[in-house]
Order: structure tokens, then sequence, then C-alpha cells
């Protein structure tokens, strides 16, 4: 079947500019990806949390999260309550909701850290060598070697429970291996021939680092961060669950679930129903990483 | 020509694709006997798909089909992949461009030399070894006893390429199929290991099997040529007479070739031909 | 245009050129050929600066090359790679490849620039806005040499230019080299194994082993078998079937 109209346009071999050509690009991955059903149910995962959490006031009343109804305390799932009460009567389907927003800003904040300190430290190591790779290297090695979880325990007990204590925590402790990542893909690249040829046209190692180098890293790291996301959520939860990341009345699912922790063989749903929903979400973020890397295989291109 | 050693007929490989099916061989034939074989032609052609669809080597998404395609008296056609496994090696061995995919990196040569002997000939530990020391010998290999010792990375590019000989011919074959053996080595180095695998299919009265891009290489080393275009052999003529060819892309392909002894202010570029898919009778 | 004086070049503790002393008219087409491991393309890299020599002087155009070059100065040489795949971004549209060199020399006149330096390699408008891996290996090299040339450099090198391509396509892209050679009077500096191809397009050929240049003779000399060194011999021995 020949393709007709904007598809015959996107899918051309002589675009006619480079908006056309990189147009085309987009649509010809976006094709091999929905090709993928695991990757788009993933897709599909993580587009629905940034709905819920764009939309949370429309589908639950805010003032639900924290309003206490003692007498209606741990409800099992009803019409009225479609995921239960907890044990200060409040409604889980509120907070579950409301929830994703927190979820949602810690994944974005931990990426928003982790990516320019991951690539700030990794390219120019990988591209300069000599002292300039062995003291951002040792720095990185200094990092890694402290327990993930221990240490951002440390910072969030040093700093102070709370949201954005618990990212800092989390995001100083995530960056080493994107360091590491980028600078092995960029060992990698720096004598390609492509590289070379710039160099020789007399680029600085700046831009070399930006046009050259950068484009061909950043899918591997944001591969990596979309698979790495499930265990940033987790450690979140985690924290919140020790009572170190976000702290009541706020709707954390991880705190959610330990707040559930006692009455788990009673009353299930009050940290089954948050645990559900760190599961699922973690769980997207991992099949929407398969996915992108598949599309981003050089194998395949 | 002698005894047929292996015989092609209307050989056909399609991989399906997005546009549709790609034809990757559209119907080739020869018969190989004991002799030496040269297929050439450009990327592209179907050359090396021709040597990989002989060996049951090709991705499992790629459709062959074939009126004949007979190892001796064995049928290749329909064979599954326990089937071609004890053909390779035991009766028919590829020597390929690169011997450093070819070798375990992780074990030394001589060991995966006497491994294929003790794999197809079962005549134990001892023999083995022994038979491949003298394989080592044999495509000249100065201190073979230093060599069985090697890790493939420790061994140069011609190095390497006898030891793939030598573990290719070690279970004794009736066919060696050689794709671009050579290509990746030095004109000096090259012309030793050719003239080994010649010696050794000489000696063994084995049918060789030359794929290569190389008109000079093919020209001066077989006994006949295949000459490939666009997954069909369009041209097949004793390899003395290749001079003569008279098809227009073998021509062109000839022509296209910088000379040393006659230096042209231009070189004729090939202008393809949609009539080229016609073979010459 | 290219001058080296009795230059080496060291590669990991070792000496891989040793006393390289040879001249390059302007206009003039020059082969250096070798078998792998000879230090022919370390000489290349050396002369586009990509290998600061560890002794030895490089003058281009009749300037001394220092050991960081000037922006100016990257302009006097560029070069061409061996594989079409590996040379060009696999990223970038044709058009990005072309633009950089245009920015990072702050050319004027980019857009007339790209366009007048894909016609000149027999590209056109239609593979422009292409990315790499939807060119063929032939169309792939072409580019790379537009690259080169869109700085206008007096200077080409070329590192086994056709050793990955297929004959009939070498045979275009030799003419191509050897069209630009006589109508911009650009200098090249051929590296290959293949006498041939060398002989083809240079008339004055540099024969190197083990870091040395042992005989600089010419394609007409070496097409008759003169040659005065036994490597020179076995090499052209080698090369004939």
């Amino acid at each position: 079947m020949k393709p007709v109209g904007w598809q015959a346009w996107l899918l051309t071999e002589t675009p006619g500019g480079r908006a056309q050509a990189r147009a085309g690009r987009w649509y010809r991955n976006l094709r091999r990806f929905a090709r993928n059903p695991l990757a788009m149910s993933g897709l599909f995962v993580v587009l629905a949390l940034i709905a819920v959490a764009l939309a949370a006031p429309l589908l639950a009343p805010a003032r639900a999260v924290v309003l206490q109804a003692l007498p209606d305390r741990l409800l099992p799932p009803s019409l009225a309550h479609p995921f239960g009460t907890d044990e200060l009567g409040r409604d889980l389907y509120a907070r579950v909701v409301f929830g994703a927003r927190i979820t949602l800003s810690i994944v974005a904040m931990v990426a928003l850290i982790v990516l320019p300190i991951g690539l700030g430290i990794g390219l120019p190591a990988g591209y300069f060598g000599g002292w300039i790779d062995l003291v951002l290297m040792r720095l990185t090695d200094i990092f890694l070697a402290f327990p993930r979880l221990i240490l951002a325990l440390a910072f969030a007990a040093a700093l102070g429970p709370g949201i954005r204590n618990a990212v800092i925590a989390i995001a100083l402790t995530a960056w080493p291996p994107y360091a590491r990542l980028a600078r092995a893909e960029t060992l990698s690249l720096r004598a390609r021939e492509f590289v070379l040829a710039a160099e020789l046209q007399g680029a600085s190692a700046w831009r070399i680092l930006r046009t050259q180098i950068l484009p061909l890293c950043l899918p591997s790291v944001i591969i990596r961060l979309t698979l790495d996301m499930a265990g940033i959520i987790l450690t979140a939860a985690g924290l919140g669950f020790l009572g170190l990341g976000a702290q009541p009345p706020s709707p954390e699912w991880g705190a959610m679930v330990a707040s559930g922790r006692d009455v788990l063989l009673d009353q299930w749903w009050v940290a089954t129903i948050p645990g559900l929903a760190i599961f699922v979400v973690s769980l997207g973020f991992n099949l929407l990483g398969d996915g992108l890397r598949e599309i981003f295989d050089p194998r395949a291109a | 020509m002698s005894e047929i050693l292996l015989e092609v007929a209307d050989l056909r490989v399609t991989y399906p694709g997005e546009g549709g099916d790609f034809a990757a061989l559209r119907g080739i034939g020869f018969a190989l006997g004991r002799e030496r074989l040269g297929i050439v032609g450009e990327s592209g052609s179907g050359k090396s798909t021709a040597g990989r669809a002989i060996m049951g080597l090709l991705p499992p998404s790629a459709r062959v089909g074939a009126e004949v395609l007979r190892l001796g008296e064995t049928d290749l056609r329909g064979l599954d992949e326990a089937g071609f496994r004890r053909l390779r090696g035991r009766r028919i061995g590829m020597v390929l461009q690169d011997p450093k995919y070819a070798l375990n990196p992780l074990l030394r040569v001589g060991e995966q030399i006497a491994e294929t002997h003790r794999t197809h000939l079962r005549q134990g530990r001892r023999a083995a070894r022994q038979a491949a020391l003298a394989m080592l010998e044999s495509v000249h290999i100065r201190d073979p006893a230093r060599v069985y010792r090697a890790f493939p990375h420790e061994l140069s590019g011609g190095m390497g390429q006898r030891v793939m000989i030598a573990m290719m011919l070690i279970a004794g074959p009736e066919v060696l199929i050689a794709d671009e053996p050579t290509s990746a080595l030095d004109a000096s180095v090259q012309r030793q290991v050719l003239a080994i695998l010649d010696e050794q299919v000489r000696a063994r009265g084995m049918g060789l099997l030359l794929i290569s891009h190389n008109l000079h290489l093919v020209r001066a080393f077989c006994d006949r040529v295949l000459v490939m275009y666009a997954g069909r052999v369009v041209e097949s003529c004793r390899a003395s007479e290749l001079a003569a060819a008279r098809h227009p892309y073998t021509r062109g392909l000839l022509a296209a070739l910088p000379d040393l002894a006659h230096r042209r202010a231009r070189l004729p570029v090939l202008a393809r031909d949609p009539d080229w898919l016609e073979p010459v009778r | 245009m290219i001058e080296l004086h009795d230059v080496s070049i060291a590669y990991g503790g070792r000496d891989v050129v040793r006393g390289v002393s040879l001249s390059v008219a302007a206009g003039e087409a020059f082969g250096l050929v070798g078998e792998s491991g000879s230090g022919k393309s370390t000489i290349l890299r050396a002369i586009a600066g990509l290998a600061p020599p560890r002794a030895g002087h490089i003058r281009l155009a009749g300037q001394e090359m220092p050991r960081r070059r000037t922006r100016a100065q990257r302009m006097l040489a560029q070069m061409v790679f061996q594989d079409p795949y590996g040379s060009l971004h696999p990223a970038q549209l044709v058009d990005q490849s072309l633009q950089d060199p245009v920015a990072i020399q702050r050319l004027d006149d980019g857009e007339g620039r790209i366009a007048r330096a894909l016609a000149e390699v027999g590209l056109g408008p239609a593979q422009r806005f292409r990315f790499p891996h939807q060119l063929s290996g032939g169309q792939r090299q072409r580019v790379a040499i537009a690259r080169a040339l869109i700085l206008a450099p007096p200077v080409l090198l070329l590192d086994e230019p056709t050793s990955a391509l297929d004959v009939s396509v070498q045979a275009a892209i030799l003419n191509l080299l050897d069209r630009l050679r006589r109508e911009r009077g650009l200098t090249l500096l051929l590296v290959s194994h293949d006498l041939a191809v060398v002989a083809h397009l240079c008339a004055r050929i540099a024969v190197m082993t083990e870091g040395e240049i042992v005989e600089t003779t010419t394609a007409a000399h070496l097409a008759a078998g003169e040659v005065t060194h036994p490597y020179t011999r076995a090499l052209l021995e080698a090369n004939r079937f």
C-alpha cells in the first residue's frame, strides 16, 4: 500500500527541508514504537500518571485528601469511597489521585538534577581524558561507594525530613552511574571519524561535545533514566515509608503504605491500593524504557 | 568436470520487509566439482547470501527455496538446525573475512581446532590434539605448538586466517566456502593465505567456493567464475576467459578497475541497465 | 604546498613514523603506499593536525604548523576518511554536516556554499535533507568530500577514500577527485594500500614500510617496474595478479 497525503509527506525519501526530514524521522520512530504493545502500555501508564496529576482537582475534591472523618475510618471499598478509607477516615481514592502529583514531581525533579550533573561530569571526563578524567571519575567513585538508600537516609536525616530533601538525597546518590555511562559513550565516540572531522574544521571542544557527542549520548542516558525511574519512585516511597520523605498529612504513596501496615491483615486496602499505584507506575516506566531502547538501538537504525 | 560435490538450482532467498518482500537471491544455480569456483559481485549482489544459504546460516526471517540444493547425496532443502550442525565442519566448511569473530576469544586456538576434531570424528583427546598440531603445520605455521596455545587476539590477521582454515579442514569436509577470506589482509599476506588454501584444496580433492568482490583475485585464483548482479548469476565463464566476458556488467566492472599497467585519464563508470537482470547465454 | 621535514611521530612510547621528509607542490597529487602498520595514515593525521609530531617540522602553504592550530590554519587542510559509514554523524542531516563547518569558520553565504559544494560532488537537493543511513556508500563518501571542500582548503588529505567502496563506485569517486584537482588546483595527498588506485590518481608516489619512506618514485616508473628498493619490488609483485 502506498502512503498518501501527510503520510507520504512524512515518509518521503527526499524531504524538501530540515523540518520535514526531522518530522519524518520522528514519525518513523513513532511507528516502530507503536508496534511494540508492551512499550505502548508503558507509555500509556506514564501518560496516565501525568494526566491524573494534572487533572487531580477534577477527579477528586482536594479537601477530601485531608478530610478526617473518624466515624468512617477503615471502610472497605464502596460506591462512596471507591478505594475505601484509611485509619483516619480519609478517602483513599482522593489520596491516591493527589499522590500522583507528588510522585510526578519527584520523578521530574530527580531527572532535572541527575541529567545535568551526570552529563556535565561524564562528557568532559570522557572527551578530555587525562587529569580532568581522573579527578571527575574519582569524585564519581566516592559517591558510588556509598550504598544508595543509606546515603539517601543520611541526607534526609541530616537535612530534615520532607519531599524536597528526599528528592535532593535521591538525586545526589543517583547521578554517578549517569556520569559513568556518559563517559563510556563519549570515550567510544571521541575517536570516531565524524568527531575528528569536526576537530579538523576548527570546532571548539565545547562545540564538539554539544553538537557531535551529546546528541548520541542523550538517548542512552534518557533510556537509563526511564528504567531507573522505577527505582527512584521506590526509593522515594521507601523514604516515605520510613518517615523520612513526605510528611503527614501529605498523600505520598510510600507513606500511605506505611500507615496501612498495622492493619494489613484485616483492612488490606489501606496499604495495598497505594502499593498497587507504586507498582503500576514503576512497571510503566520500565516498559517505556525498554521500548525506547528498542527504538534508539543503533543496530536497528 | 568430475563428480559433482555441491549442486544448486533455482536457489531463492527473500526477506519480508516493511515495504514488501526483498528478494536477495532470485534463482541462482551452479554445480561445484573438485575445483575452485569463484563468485564475484558488488555489495548487495547476493554473493554472501548464497554462501550462507548453503551453510544454513541465514537469519530465521529469511525464506529459502530451491529446486535443487544438494551436498553430495544429501538434500539440504528443509534441513533443520541440528541437521546443518552435523554437516558444518564435517562435510562443508566456511572461512569468513574476519577470524576474530569466528573464533571464541576465551579459548586457546589449538583447543578450538581439537574440539572440532573431537565433535565430528570422536577419536579422543590425544588424537584430536595430534591432529590439530599436524593441521596447523600443514597450513604452514612454523611453530605449531606455540600457536596451539595462543589466544585468538594474540594472532595477526594472516595467522588467524590460517588457524581458521586449519579448523575448517580438520574434519575433512568435501566443500569449503570462503567468503572474502583475504579482504582484510595486506596484499603480501593475502597471497600466502590463498596459496595455502589452494594447496589444501588440491591435496584433499575438495570443492572450493570463493566469494569475493575482487575481480583480479578471482581471476588469478579460480578455475571458473560466476558473476552475480542483483541476486542473479549474470555470467559464468572460465576464469582465464574473464577478460573476454560478454555481459556488459562484467565488462563494466573490469573497465572500472584502475590498472597499473594501463593508466587512463578517466575510468569508465558503470551505467546500470535494467536489461542486465537477464543472463547471457 | 605540503612540506615535511624530518618528521617523527610517537605512539604509545614508540616512534611509528621515523624521520620522514617529503614535499608536495601546489596542485600536485602525491601518493603514499604501504601495508598496514607502515605509518602512512599516521603521517596523514599529523599533517591534518590530529597527531602532533614528536620531532620535525610540518609546513602547509609556507606556514609552519604549531602544535595547536588556529582556526584559520585549520582551513588549510581537510581530510576524507576511509569508512563512509563512520565519517558522517549518524543523527545529522547532510545539510547539518555541511552547515557546521560554515558556522565554525564564520563564513558568509552558507546557503550558497552548501548548494555549490553538493553540486560539485554530484549530489543535489534530493540528498541534502537526508540522514546518512538513507544514503549509499558512494553517496556518503561524496558528502564527506563536500564537507571537506566547503571550507575551500588548498590541501585535501585522503585516507583510503575508496577501499570500502565497490569497484564501480570507486571509479566514480576517483574521477571526481581527479576533476577537483584539475579544476580547483587542489593539492591531494592520497594514502592507500592499492598500488593501482594510487598510480591512477597520483604522479609521484612514496613507498613506506615500518615508519620510513624507502623509495619515492613516479607512477610511470612503478607501472614499468623500474623500481630500486627491494620492498617496493615485493609490494609491486604482491599487487600484481
